[in-house]
């Protein structure tokens, strides 16, 4: 029964790295943009330079190869799933039989991109939140939004929200394991018993989360309120975000990254076959 | 008979880049009837060696022992030998979720299984070992003031009849009266032959209260010994954020002339000292 610290895809890793420290606008639409390249590569070879990228941007960032790499855990099953599934059910060209599956040529090729997609795409992920703080992530999007604002979408109430969310999961998580913790020390027991009896288990879990959290929520409110917080009225920044010409730099490397993999996606493939074929 | 920690080392979030030692090498013992305090600056790591003593948490390395008997993580006898050890944790009444102080203690003994008068027989001894008027059983817990509930909450704990009993903070945000209501009960509780390990960062109750006491500083254990012993260890090498009761540095400056006074005496014990001193003749 540990809570704490085995969750979440790419939690933020304090640093002052030249990745950490550029504006999170930035940070969100260059993710975003990087994220087309495993979507537009349709051969293996297609994810090299994402590797190189992927591998660049992280020693930017000083965070541990490793740390990235292990990042994707959580959505292992996910790929190895598509894998299966795709290395059996594409149509092409037999290279063996296992009873009445067949897997093709296609099918391998298919299910080695696509979980390699997946992949990519959740180390990209956690490589964003892992260098951008919670509260610098939901201002960036709130300005990237901002524009929405004129159709009378809410933008700084749902980044309000989403701050106030982000701020709480951990604490959220750090209050189950305490009163896990605490159940368990009186007897409470999790894992005997058939469904019902494990559902009444948790009840001595759930009654006092819940009173805790009413009694944070209610709290918070008070202390915003007693701040002269007004949901919609124009705030000020305490770090007004800057977008100064590293920034403007960065995105133009994305971009220049990604008009690179499109011509390497298109001859890339066919230029290593050759150079293949003629060794 | 007793709780033993060896060489304890504890790191949380182990493997991941938030990784924080919290414990490193700590040995630690509690015999059964004994009275110890655990000391030690916030984040010294009082609170995870409690869980240790509860089998809440494993060492990374080191072994902790309940009664010659140890356990693995997820071993089924974990269950059996955590009911010797009651462990109260800081503000344990944000664990309520029952209707009533009578259901709330229940909770603990029914757990392992005691029903019918046993377990009414129970609840009443536990709620009368922590100071709990009968008439109060029958009341929402959520409406009783701070003190009340720290003994309910306490009271939860001792009926599922613990050989040991951990208290982590248990005076943290209790008024003076409660406080003294507080150790009244704690005494009582080791009257009744429970051991009684309290963590506190209450230097004074510690040194008045305890046979013995183990001072953690960053993870370690500094100290550990009589409250005599720990006084004077302390008077020589200052620990961070634990702050001398001035009836110790009191004591420990007659000391050093020639008085022959105990470091945990209160304010009576030193003026008379004092006198006698003044008139040794009489
Ligand atoms: N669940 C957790 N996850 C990560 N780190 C933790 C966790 N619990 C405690 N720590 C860290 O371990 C160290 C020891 O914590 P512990 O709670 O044992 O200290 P303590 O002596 O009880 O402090 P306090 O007097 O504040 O209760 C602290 O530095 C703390 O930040
Ligand atoms: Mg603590």
């Amino acid at each position: 029964m540990k809570l704490s610290g085995g969750f979440s895809i790419g939690q933020f890793i304090p640093g002052e790295s030249y990745i950490h420290s550029l504006d999170p606008r930035c940070k969100i639409i260059g993710a975003f943009i990087l994220f087309a390249a495993p979507f537009i590569a349709k051969s293996p070879y297609d994810f090299i330079p994402i590797a190189f990228a992927l591998a660049a941007i992280t020693r930017l960032a000083r965070i541990k190869l490793g740390t990235v790499l292990r990042s994707g855990r959580p959505v292992v099953f996910l790929v190895a799933l598509t894998i299966v599934l795709n290395v059996f059910w594409t149509p092409g060209r037999e290279l063996a039989r296992l009873g009445p599956l067949s897997i093709t040529e296609e099918g391998v090729t298919l299910a080695f991109c696509v979980g390699l997609r997946l992949y990519f795409l959740v180390m990209l992920a956690a490589l964003l939140m892992m260098t951008t703080s919670p509260m610098a992530f939901a201002g960036g999007l709130e300005s990237i939004l901002s524009p929405l604002a004129a159709l009378k979408f809410p933008v700084s109430e749902m980044a309000m929200m989403m701050t106030i969310a982000l701020r709480f999961i951990p604490t959220f998580f750090e209050e189950t394991d305490k009163i896990l913790k605490a159940q368990i020390s009186r007897g409470a027991d999790f894992e005997s018993g058939g469904i019902i009896k494990r559902a009444r288990a948790f009840i001595p879990v759930l009654v006092p989360l819940f009173v805790l959290v009413f009694a944070r929520a209610e709290n918070l409110a008070i202390a915003m309120e007693s701040r002269g917080y007004v949901p919609g009225v124009p705030r000020s920044r305490l770090n007004p975000l800057v977008w100064a010409a590293r920034e403007t730099t960065s995105i133009l490397c994305v971009i220049v990254f990604i008009i690179f993999t499109v011509l390497w996606n298109r001859y890339a493939p066919e230029l290593i076959s050759l150079w293949l074929g003629l060794l | 008979m007793a709780i033993a920690a060896e060489d304890v080392f504890y790191s949380y979030n182990a493997g991941t880049p938030a990784e924080h030692a919290a414990l490193e090498g700590v040995s630690f013992s509690v015999e059964r009837g004994e009275r110890v305090s655990i000391v030690g600056h916030t984040g010294s790591g009082k609170s995870t060696l409690a869980q240790h003593l509860n089998l809440l948490l494993f060492p990374r390395s080191g072994s902790v022992s309940i009664d010659g008997v140890s356990s693995k993580p997820g071993s089924p006898d974990a269950r059996e030998l955590r009911r010797k050890v009651g462990l109260v944790f800081q503000y344990p009444e944000t664990q309520f979720f029952a209707e009533t102080a009578r259901d709330e203690i229940r909770f603990a003994p029914s757990n392992w299984g005691m029903r019918g008068d046993d377990l009414d027989a129970c609840v009443d001894e536990a709620a009368d070992a922590a100071g709990i008027e009968p008439s109060l059983l029958d009341s929402n817990p959520f409406s009783m003031s701070g003190g009340q509930r720290r003994r309910v909450a306490i009271a939860s704990v001792i009926a599922m009849k613990p050989d040991y009993l951990v208290l982590d903070e248990p005076t943290a945000g209790l008024d003076a009266a409660g406080v003294r209501g507080l150790e009244r009960i704690l005494s009582d509780i080791r009257a009744r032959g429970l051991a009684v390990v309290q963590v506190t960062h209450d230097l004074e109750s510690a040194l008045a209260h305890s046979d013995r006491i183990l001072v953690l500083e960053r993870g370690r254990a500094v100290a550990s010994g009589t409250p005599e012993e720990i006084a004077v260890f302390l008077a020589d090498n200052p620990v961070q954020g634990l702050l001398m009761p001035p009836t110790a540095r009191f004591a420990m400056g007659l000391r050093s002339r020639g008085i022959d006074v105990s470091v945990t005496s209160g304010v009576p014990e030193l003026v008379s000292a004092l006198e006698k001193a003044e008139r040794p003749d009489e």
